[in-house]
């Protein structure tokens, strides 16, 4: 039987060392009981087993039913909103599998997962069917009530997450506030000590949830980011919320995305007021952008899948066109950044379990302030640039794909087409590639990989030692280019070429975890040469890219836009 | 509250067959096939959880052979079984249909006070489908067999469904009862995440350091089992010497497309089946 995890998501996960993380979300295997975890040798067990048992749902019950799910999708009537039968049935299969609290407490019904662990479960998922994930991933909305909320609200909210009761949304958008949050208008009002809803949020992801959690504007008249406050809405405790419509989109047909209208709904405030999105959100977003980097990782998957087959399968001029240079180019360069962004995404996630522990370990009373930022800032920089990169990525081999199916992958009778359609949106919401770069920028120049550089020079590397070099002069010429353009002391340039920045930092960082697995595993050699040599071009490219803009434009970059702005 | 028995057995994977499945001398290659749980057992399995869940009922699994079928029984309990019985004994080795429904048959009356049995329609490796029925003859259950559907079940009677190869058969019964399941049935659950946290340690007694013993008997991880002797069998009915099947020679034949042949259902059609059957597979001395 078909399993989705798969030897290569094995062999990555399998390269992360979890065992500091295990121990501390084990509480040090000091419990006792039938479902205490004593050694990380026990844990890493359990975990191959939930994580084969995820695959084979993913593979064989999920799948099976993505092309279903995309022709019918979600239906509206009377302010009621319904899944696809199918995507009922997935849930129902996913949450009594025990998945729906993955990173949730054991006592709440929870798994107590890493975040790593549920992050290869979620790119299964997305491999299954992209439109799922949005659903299953929301239980990115009980980590948050788990953090940030007091138990009262956790007690009555997380056990119905687990046991798949209610499902979540998290409503931040707005008409007039996108990428720019800072301007939500949604209001939050105080009446006698309780908090009142008042407004509208669009393009909310399962916005039907039972349980949401809501960005509103707690500070009457306050204007920006820190007049919000976050709160949680339960629909089973209070009617004044109305779901007006569900939109009609390109792609992940199976997940209904709403309009909702809050008339003086009734919820709670989570955590302090006018925390909401400088603290609260940023956190569950952080979170959900890792998810959707494991979505996107995922598409890209299913759809390297359906080109290497079909691939295989089509014969033009008496031959498999697998046997075109042109089509096997496609192949092997979508073959290598998978592979790469895996390396990453697993990467980022140990970042956020790394972040998530030493919060822990500091709300315990240790004193570990350095280690903790560290791995703030770790987490911070990473994942804006693991969905920068995966989502570009998948957009990228979802279209190739499309192309070596030729006019079949057009059509709706292949899988692809569907894969592309869902592709799409990866790179736009919860954060566009744009702010990714934004988020990221900021990493690249305060060089906050500078200890992941250093480690690179201790690493002792034989047999690939010169690529190491080849790395470590990516790196530097990388801080070259930085200061070249920090010279220049206009913002304009500094934004028009952050993306060609934050794009060489992934590339030299996805070299550099790739050298170590080379160096030790050698079938994996050819793969790491094939990426180093596209690495070099595409490197030297876009530095010289970047010097050859400096000189031509410099100051006057700002030029460029005169012939697009309608006066 | 019923207490409800199903029989499990861990058969080689016939259904990924590789080169290597069967040895020169026609028989199967066990070590060449991977050990599965039998699937028509798993939508037995699925039947009992379903009535469990709605009907308050304890759902014990039992299965006979050897040691490393304790591997399905612990999937049993990752689907919800509440408990497991590992019936293992050398003597039962080579046991044909008759011997094995004489053990599980005493195993389901120790058990005692059982509402209902619930066995797959047949293993994959014998493809007998008497087990089941044997095993309700000896413990006086009634029995229906070939269940392709539970339509609806009370605490006082069962309605399901029997797939006949032209017609579909409803039955209504009380309880006690056996039945065998088949695979349209149902679609059996995956093991729940917490359940494989709670038992993928358990393991025979046999199988634990001493100085785990006590933490594994108090984790509930010691999977009980039971011998010829523990159920009081009589040897002569088990295993080898209990089983009057005598395999003579296993071949291994290929269908053409020329081996199907159809008959009407007027009489003279059926005669004509009967001719065809007498001429090609009954050797008249």
């Amino acid at each position: 039987m078909e399993n989705f995890y798969n030897e290569n998501r094995k062999f990555y996960l399998n390269n992360i060392d979890l065992n500091e993380i295990v121990s501390d979300l084990e509480n040090g295997y000091q419990d006792t009981g039938s479902e205490a975890l004593h050694a990380y040798k026990e844990a890493q067990k359990w975990y191959e087993m939930v994580l084969t048992n995820a695959g084979e749902i993913c593979a064989n019950f999920i799948a099976p039913r993505a092309e279903a799910v995309d022709e019918q999708g979600p239906t509206y009537r009377d302010g009621l909103v319904s899944w696809a039968p199918e995507t009922q049935e997935n849930m129902k299969a996913l949450s009594d599998a025990g998945y729906l609290g993955g990173m949730l407490p054991r006592k709440y019904g929870g798994l107590n997962l890493p975040v790593t662990v549920n992050t290869v479960i979620v790119e299964m998922v997305s491999q299954a069917d992209a439109s799922l994930m949005n659903l299953f991933g929301l239980q990115d909305i009980a980590v948050t009530v788990n953090k940030f909320g007091d138990e009262a609200q956790k007690n009555r909210v997380l056990p119905k997450f687990c046991k798949g009761e209610v499902s979540g949304s998290m409503a931040l958008t707005e008409p007039d506030a996108g990428s720019d949050l800072q301007s939500v208008a949604l209001r939050a009002i105080e009446k006698d000590g309780e908090w009142y809803l008042d407004g509208v949020k669009r393009f909310i992801t399962n916005g039907n949830g039972e349980v949401s959690l809501v960005l509103a504007r707690s500070e009457e008249g306050s204007k920006g980011g820190r007049g919000l406050s976050m709160f949680l809405y339960e629909r089973y405790r209070d009617k004044n919320m109305i779901v007006r419509r569900i939109e009609n989109k390109h792609g992940i047909h199976g997940s209904p995305t709403c309009e909702l209208q809050f008339n003086m709904a009734k919820a709670e405030l989570v955590g302090r007021r006018k925390f909401g999105l400088i603290k609260y959100v940023m956190s569950l977003m952080n979170g959900a952008r890792l998810a959707v980097s494991a979505q996107a990782l995922g598409i890209a998957q299913a759809a390297f899948e359906e080109a290497v087959k079909y691939a295989n399968e089509r014969e033009q001029f008496g031959q498999a066109i697998v046997h075109f240079p042109a089509v096997y180019q496609m192949l092997k360069k979508m073959q290598a950044e998978i592979e790469t962004t895996r390396m990453l995404l697993y990467k980022t996630s140990q970042a956020v379990d790394h972040e998530d522990m030493y919060e822990r370990k500091s709300q315990r009373g240790e004193d570990l302030k350095t280690e903790l930022k560290y791995a703030v800032a770790m987490a911070g920089f990473l994942t804006p640039l693991t969905k920068f990169t995966a989502t570009e990525m998948a957009n990228k081999v979802a279209y190739d794909a499309v192309q070596i199916h030729g006019g079949c992958g057009y059509m709706k009778d292949f899988p692809v087409e569907r894969l592309a359609r869902d592709a799409r949106i990866t790179n736009i919401y919860e954060g566009t590639t744009q702010l990714q770069v934004v988020a990221a920028i900021g990493g690249v120049i305060n060089n906050v990989l500078e200890q992941e550089w250093e480690n690179l020079k201790e690493l002792r590397i034989k047999e690939l030692s010169a690529d190491k070099d080849r790395i470590l002069g990516f790196v530097e010429k990388l801080q070259q280019t930085v200061a070249g353009v920090a010279e220049l002391k206009n913002k304009d340039f500094h934004d028009y070429v952050a993306n060609y920045l934050v794009e060489i930092a992934s590339i030299i960082y996805r070299c550099a975890l790739f050298l170590p697995v080379a160096e030790e595993h050698t079938e994996k050699r050819e793969l790491f040469g094939f990426f180093m040599n596209e690495s070099i071009t595409r490197i030297d490219y876009l530095i010289s890219q970047i010097n050859m803009l400096k000189k031509r434009y410099g100051e006057s970059i700002v030029d460029l836009k005169a012939d697009f702005v309608i006066k | 509250m019923k207490k409800i028995v199903v029989l499990a057995k861990q058969v080689p994977d016939t259904a990924n067959v590789t080169g290597d499945a069967m040895k020169e001398d026609g028989t199967v290659n066990r070590a060449a096939l991977p050990a599965i749980f039998n699937p028509e057992d798993l939508n037995a399995l699925e039947m009992a959880l379903t009535i469990k869940d709605k009907i308050a009922g304890e759902v014990i699994v039992i299965s006979m052979g050897p040691p490393k079928a304790v591997e399905i029984l612990k999937h049993s309990l990752y689907m919800g079984a509440d408990r497991v019985m590992l019936i293992t004994d050398r003597k039962f080795a080579a046991a044909d249909t008759l011997a094995t429904s004489y053990v599980l048959a005493e195993t389901v009356k120790k058990i005692g006070n059982v509402d209902l049995v619930l066995a797959g329609r047949q293993a994959i490796d014998g493809d007998t489908a008497q087990v089941g029925p044997q095993v309700a003859d000896k413990i006086g259950f009634n029995q229906v067999t070939y269940v392709s559907n539970l339509k609806e079940f009370t605490d006082e009677y069962l309605i399901v469904e029997r797939d006949g190869e032209v017609q579909t058969e409803v039955i209504k019964t009380a309880y006690p009862v056996l039945l065998t399941v088949t695979a349209e049935a149902n679609t059996p659950r995956y093991p729940n995440c917490r359940k494989m946290l709670h038992y993928f340690r358990a393991d025979l007694k046999d199988n634990f350091r001493k100085d785990e013993l006590s933490v594994a008997e108090e984790n509930d991880w010691i999977i009980p089992t039971c011998t010829m002797d523990d159920l009081g069998l009589e040897e002569d009915r088990c295993g080898l010497k209990g089983s009057p099947t005598k395999v003579h020679k296993i071949k291994s034949i290929m269908l053409k497309g020329g081996d199907l042949k159809m008959y009407g259902t007027e009489a003279t059609d059926i005669k004509q089946l009967v001719r065809d059957i007498m001429k090609d597979y009954v050797e008249v001395n």
